[in-house]
């Protein structure tokens, strides 16, 4: 077996497990009240995290580069109530400009 | 399900604009079509199936390739964990409705909230997992005609997606101390730690938003 096909083999049975954690492994149970309400506070925590990485990481740095002008349009973009789609084209063409002019 | 794929619709075009690059990627990494098709298929998670081709591409080894993809797919377990009460029936049918737990479906969804509604994120992650699929399947099939794909700001699009994903979240202040912290705590380990880590250790976010109501 190649090492391409080994990686694919062993990451989506990986993954499979990750994601199943929660939804198979506890589902049903009643999580205590507290457990809840920090789950309730998840979302804005790695939603956020995945904004900082995927703008400033560079594996591991932190670097600068054209992906904080569609973070910038997404924010504009936001702010103006436009639909989702609009911020990912805002997103996706702000930082292509940038890309393109440098 | 249906409001599920309405609310993912919009989605479709920069999924499999990803998806596509995701393909061309991996055969510019030496990963044969079949393989990046079937890898999109089964592991539904860009950012891993990414740093897989890139290390594997980078001559980094099989077992390095997996740990840095596994790593940045840990935080599946507490996005996981999150809406894990909603989830019910065989568990036969759970494990196959966990697969379509991605960002976007579970933020889209409600996120660990008690407004999460798991029918949405079943329409959301089945109708990303085709653009998905099918994205790869063209990149990885046409790839060469496709060229570099950095020049289309996919990268950005995305990370603005999270941002819009991110405004939807911050209705009150236990959940804006949590951004906040999510975000400091993520910037402080990318240069500490491999990728993924930083995410996950967001988690400990929760802590500091509770605190503060």
């Amino acid at each position: 077996m190649s090492d391409a096909w080994l990686a694919v083999l062993i990451v989506g049975a990986g993954t499979f497990v990750l994601k199943a954690v929660g939804p198979v492994g506890v589902a049903g149970r009643r999580l205590p009240a507290r457990v809840d309400q920090l789950l309730e506070l998840l979302a804005p925590a790695i939603l956020a995290a995945l904004v900082v990485t995927e703008t400033f990481a560079g594996g591991r740095s932190l670097v600068l580069d054209a992906r904080l002008a569609g973070v910038a349009a997404g924010i504009a973009a936001v702010a103006l109530r436009a639909p989702l789609w609009a911020v990912v084209v805002a997103g996706g063409a702000a930082t292509a400009l940038v890309r393109l002019l440098s | 399900m249906r409001r599920g794929a309405r609310v993912a619709a919009p989605l479709f075009p920069a999924a499999a604009a990803l998806g596509a690059s995701f393909g061309v990627l991996a055969r510019t990494a030496h990963m044969d079509a079949p393989a990046a098709i079937v890898m999109s298929a089964t592991t539904f998670a860009g950012s891993a199936q990414v740093a897989t081709v890139s290390v594997l591409g980078a001559g980094g080894g099989v077992a390095a390739a997996v740990a840095a993809a596994l790593l940045l797919n840990a935080r599946y377990a507490p996005i996981g964990i999150s809406v894990a009460k909603s989830f019910r029936g065989h568990a036969l049918k759970r494990l196959g409705e966990a697969q379509l737990v991605v960002d976007e479906s579970w933020a889209l969804a409600g996120g660990g909230t008690a407004r999460f509604d798991r029918r949405v994120l079943l329409g959301v992650g089945a109708t990303l997992w085709f653009a998905w699929v099918g994205g790869t399947a063209a990149g990885a099939l046409l790839g060469q005609a496709i060229g570099d794909t950095s020049a289309f700001g996919l990268d950005g699009a995305f990370a603005a997606l999270f941002v819009a994903l991110l405004a939807a979240q911050l209705r009150d202040r236990a959940r804006i101390t949590a951004a906040v912290a999510g975000a400091v705590i993520a910037a402080s380990l990318i240069p500490l730690t491999p990728p993924g880590v930083p995410i996950v250790a967001a988690t400990a976010a929760v802590f500091v938003g509770r605190r503060r109501t």
